[in-house]
């Protein structure tokens, strides 16, 4: 008896804070155990460089937990980052800002089709998604004449990636931009409001008169749009398209960065400023064990370790298991 | 119960009208795409039905159908396993790096430790509580970076001496390649255990409706468990048949196949909500998926990259006719 209260307490105290705080500790201790034992990691150019790294995730993970709130999922974020990607580098002959159009066009295609799929014909968000990640995959390696790397020269492009606003780069003003949007959406608006509704119970929101198919089909679209704006700034990065590797696996790296941070795949919340850590929890491992010359297997180990204890800690006490 | 395993009366009597041959179509429309796919391919390519080429693709495809079929029972449970790419290639550089000892001991360690990364799988989802999505997510992770670290991303050759674990891989017996009928044999098992046992009973039931399961007394853990131990175990032998076929162990082996596995047990009309599906259909899958890159090898023109575009449409046709067909609520789940 008094074990069991004891494991009662110890629930009630201590999981609120693991869930509402801990990603955050964590990551406080990831940067404090570095910056002592990791050389040349407390400097300003290394942090700059972490969130430079992390943009792209970080607008990735915005649109996927958005996603999540409804109790969907987006799997093809990666494939819309290649194919940004190759239609913005195929458009580079038209000038800077018809490139970007066509990355952003492409991409609010794929989000209609995802949306509409989801929303209208009410397939699985899973399904749905895997097919688009799978068919966008392959379109983006069509479209570049068999998966080729395609260099490209546009110095105002390339400032996407690589320019700087006073000391802040470019991509960390965009993803911070979009992080407080973010916040702001879930947080301040009906609409975000009604995302959570749909995640906690379909049904009755759809009772209650929130405008479901509406609701989620803009989700679909934003989580497609921001996969495309991370897809341009990879390129503008890299100042070349590489159909077959950019975001390849990202959907999975944005979902776990959800998770660590919060959101349950289960729906009906979303956390945004906690997908944020996440995200930069993955961030700050690999590239800490990068300037430790330990191999980047060993970092996917310690990933995985904190997405199942993220997990298993949100687990707890809630009902439904076993369901994908 | 599933529908699948309660025929409605009016489904007995045949109805000739254009309703019911729609309906008919839809049921399967699987078999129908593969008919007409074979068809369309026999009639253009002289090469394409030959026995030559048929094994041919049939003993290329043997690991993507044993993958495909331990995500079968993962899917049938409500759940999913994106940990068995990973564990494939564990499984095939165990059953490499022991190969030396003969074919019954490194088939046996591939399934063994397979086996028990599935049962990780399994404890992780009932004891942890944390979704088949994560949990299995996280395990390949885990799995596949402890094997890269440990070999330093290196391959391990098939021991020389050890013709009996090659011979797996690469034998024939009679006119049929092994491999071949090692997938058949675990379908046909599969097919068995899923249609006549009572733990088969017990997957669809769960996977149909778990607290209904639940509230019959049924223990479902132990089902859930044991379904991931199987998934586990099934790829580790499609390592296993890998490395034997390639003569080498590679921890990078098997990358996304987890993803051709969900599409090919999708594509054979196995609903993603679980407790609807079966063994022969998924086979079907597989094979549309083996005979779609076969065509485009016989065409040998085509930009190869077509073919992903062509499965994801596949996957999108089939998925949107069996969403339609259930079309009752506005209900979305995961």
């Amino acid at each position: 008896m008094s074990v069991a209260t004891a494991e009662k307490q110890w629930q009630v105290a201590w999981v609120p804070v693991g869930l509402h705080h801990g990603t955050f500790v964590l990551l406080a201790l990831l940067i404090l155990v570095n910056a002592a034992l990791t050389p040349n990691f407390a400097t300003f150019a290394t942090l700059w460089n972490l969130l430079l790294q992390a943009a792209p995730a970080l607008l990735l993970g915005v649109g996927m937990t958005l996603v999540l709130a409804t109790g969907g999922i987006d799997l093809s974020v990666g494939s819309a980052m290649a194919l940004a990607s190759v239609a913005a580098v195929l458009a580079i002959p038209h000038g800077t800002v018809a490139a970007m159009l066509a990355g952003l066009g492409t991409t609010l295609a794929l989000g209609v089709i995802n949306g509409s799929l989801i929303a209208h014909w009410e397939v699985s968000p899973f399904l749905a998604t895997l097919a688009t990640l799978i068919t966008g995959r392959g379109l983006a390696q069509v479209m570049s004449r068999d998966g080729e790397v395609v260099p490209f020269s546009d110095p105002a492009f390339e400032a996407l990636g690589q320019g700087r606003l006073g000391p802040v780069p470019v991509p960390v003003a965009l993803a911070a931009l979009t992080i407080g949007a973010g916040v702001f959406v879930v947080r301040a608006t009906t609409w975000g409001r009604y995302l959570l509704a749909i995640g906690g119970n379909e049904r009755a929101a759809y009772a209650a008169g929130v405008p479901v198919g509406r609701t989620g089909w803009i989700a679909y679209l934003v989580s497609a749009v921001l996969a495309g704006v991370a897809g341009l700034i990879e390129t503008a990065r890299l100042g070349a398209t590489d159909p077959a590797n950019i975001g390849a696996g990202a959907e999975f790296a944005a979902i776990a960065g959800a998770v660590i941070g919060g959101t349950s795949l289960r729906g009906g919340h979303a956390r945004i400023s906690g997908t944020a850590a996440g995200v930069l929890i993955l961030v700050v491992i690999s590239a800490s064990f990068n300037m430790l010359g330990i191999s980047y297997a060993w970092s996917m180990v310690l990933q995985a370790a904190i997405i199942l204890t993220a997990a298993a800690l949100q687990g707890r006490g809630s009902p439904g298991e076993g369901r994908a | 119960m599933s529908q699948a395993n309660i025929p409605h009366s009016h489904q007995r009597v045949p109805h000739f009208n254009a309703a019911a041959l729609l309906r008919w179509a839809r049921r399967h429309v699987i078999l129908l795409v593969l008919v007409a796919t074979c068809t369309l391919a026999t009639a253009r390519y002289e090469a394409f039905l030959t026995a030559e080429n048929l094994f041919n693709v049939l003993r290329q495809n043997s690991m993507a159908g044993l993958l495909a079929l331990g995500m079968l029972f993962a899917i049938l449970s409500g759940g999913i396993d994106l940990s068995s790419g990973a564990l494939l290639a564990v499984g095939g550089f165990v059953a490499a790096a022991v190969s030396d000892h003969g074919l019954a001991v490194a088939v046996g360690a591939a399934l063994s430790v397979t086996g028990l990364l599935g049962l990780a799988n399994g404890l992780i989802i009932t004891r942890g509580r944390v979704q088949p999505f994560i949990a299995t997510l996280a395990v390949g992770m885990m799995a596949r970076g402890m094997l890269l670290a440990f070999t330093r991303e290196q391959s391990i050759r098939v021991a020389p001496e050890a013709m009996d674990f090659k011979w797996l891989g690469r034998g024939w017996l009679g006119p049929v390649p092994l491999p071949v009928l090692i997938v058949a044999s675990a379908y046909a098992g599969a097919a068995a255990v899923l249609g006549h046992t009572r733990f088969g009973r017990h997957v669809y039931a769960m996977g149909d409706n778990d607290e209904a399961a639940r509230l019959m007394g049924l223990n479902v853990g132990r089902v859930r468990t044991i379904v991931y131990v199987v998934s586990g175990a099934l790829a580790g032998l499609s390592g296993a048949l890998l490395a034997a076929r390639v003569g080498v162990g590679q921890p990078t082996a098997g990358l996304g196949w987890e993803l051709g596995a969900i599409t090919a047990v999708v594509l054979g009309s196995t609903t993603l909500a679980g407790g609807q599906g079966g063994a022969w259909t998924t086979l079907l899958g597989v094979l549309l998926l083996a005979i779609i890159f076969n065509i485009f090898n016989l065409e040998g023109t085509l930009n190869s990259y077509w073919q992903w575009v062509l499965r994801g449409v596949f996957l999108l046709v089939v998925v949107m006719l069996q969403t339609n067909r259930r079309t009752t609520a506005p209900v979305r789940a995961a």
